[in-house]
């Protein structure tokens, strides 16, 4: 019983995740397909669950959910409404074409490394104890084995703090007055 | 493991990344493309769950966390450029910035 609603949930998640990542690709406008986002994050959250990780559901709701979208969203509101079009209106050109032609190699490929078994390394899972996943299991690695990768990631964080400041102070230096005016 | 095993993660992965790879391809508005970006993100990061659920290790879990952390940054980064391109009036459509080009 327990595992037929896992798969109805699984099968739910799946199908609400790849619909949204559809509608994020084909909207028009990007507000839309921000909002559309939003719910491709939540369905994998809901995915992460099902394979016990508590904590990454956790923050993938908070950090992209949450802090992400919500700048992405903030900023589509900003720059107004600029909806370009739908990359499937007027017609196949060699483009729409080539890039229908390279994603589905890629998924070909990887559908084929699935169907030869990858060599019979994806068998069974492994039994896991109820601590699996959870935040203090997660925050213990990060301070004994992966104290490295926990270092390096406050420094990206930092790093792109500090270009998300530059880069938003320069923009107005660039402007001078009679350059504003003839564009206006 | 109760449910799907394995192998239907990493097919619906591969959906997922095909699908974020096919709006980097196709749409021309630089913040559509960041957010097909993200999709590709994401599907890597089940991946890693899902291998890491498999193997019975949280290794993976830690490296989605680090994942999580660099889309973040790179969504800073890459928003900041698009509104400083919005402030000086440049048309966001990544086919008609081609100053770079050769």
């Amino acid at each position: 019983m327990a595992d037929f609603l896992v798969w109805v949930v699984w099968f739910g998640a799946a199908f609400a995740c790849l619909s949204s990542a559809l509608a994020v690709v084909s909207f028009r406008n990007p507000f839309y397909s921000a909002l559309a986002l939003i719910g491709n994050l939540a369905s994998l959250a809901v995915l992460f669950l099902l394979l016990s990780g508590e904590f990454v559901a956790a923050g993938q709701v908070l950090v992209y959910g949450g802090a992400v979208m919500v700048m992405f969203l903030f900023v589509i509101a900003y720059l107004g409404d600029r909806s370009d079009d739908s990359p499937w209106s007027g017609g196949p050109t060699w483009q729409i074409v080539g890039a229908v032609l390279a994603g589905g190699a890629i998924l070909a490929e990887v559908v084929v490394v699935v169907g030869l078994e990858a060599g019979g390394f994806l068998g069974h899972a492994r039994r896991v104890d109820r601590g699996f996943g959870s935040p203090e299991a997660i925050g213990r690695l990060f301070l004994t084995d992966h104290l490295l990768a926990f270092e390096v990631t406050s420094i990206v964080l930092l790093v792109a703090a500090v270009g998300g400041v530059v880069l938003g102070s320069h923009a107005r230096t660039f402007e001078t007055p009679g350059e504003h005016d003839a564009r206006a | 493991m109760h449910g799907p095993d394995i192998r239907w993660y990493v097919i619906l992965a591969a959906l997922l990344f095909s699908t974020g790879a096919l709006g980097v391809m196709l749409r021309r508005s630089p913040l559509v493309i960041l957010l097909s970006v993200e999709i590709m993100l994401n599907s890597a990061n089940l991946l890693l769950i899902a291998f890491s659920r498999l193997h019975g290790r949280e290794d993976g879990q830690i490296f989605a966390i680090s994942v999580m952390a660099v889309a973040a940054s790179e969504v800073v980064v890459g928003l900041g450029l698009i509104v400083a391109m919005g402030r000086r009036g440049v048309e966001l459509d990544v086919d008609k910035l081609r100053t770079l080009r050769g």
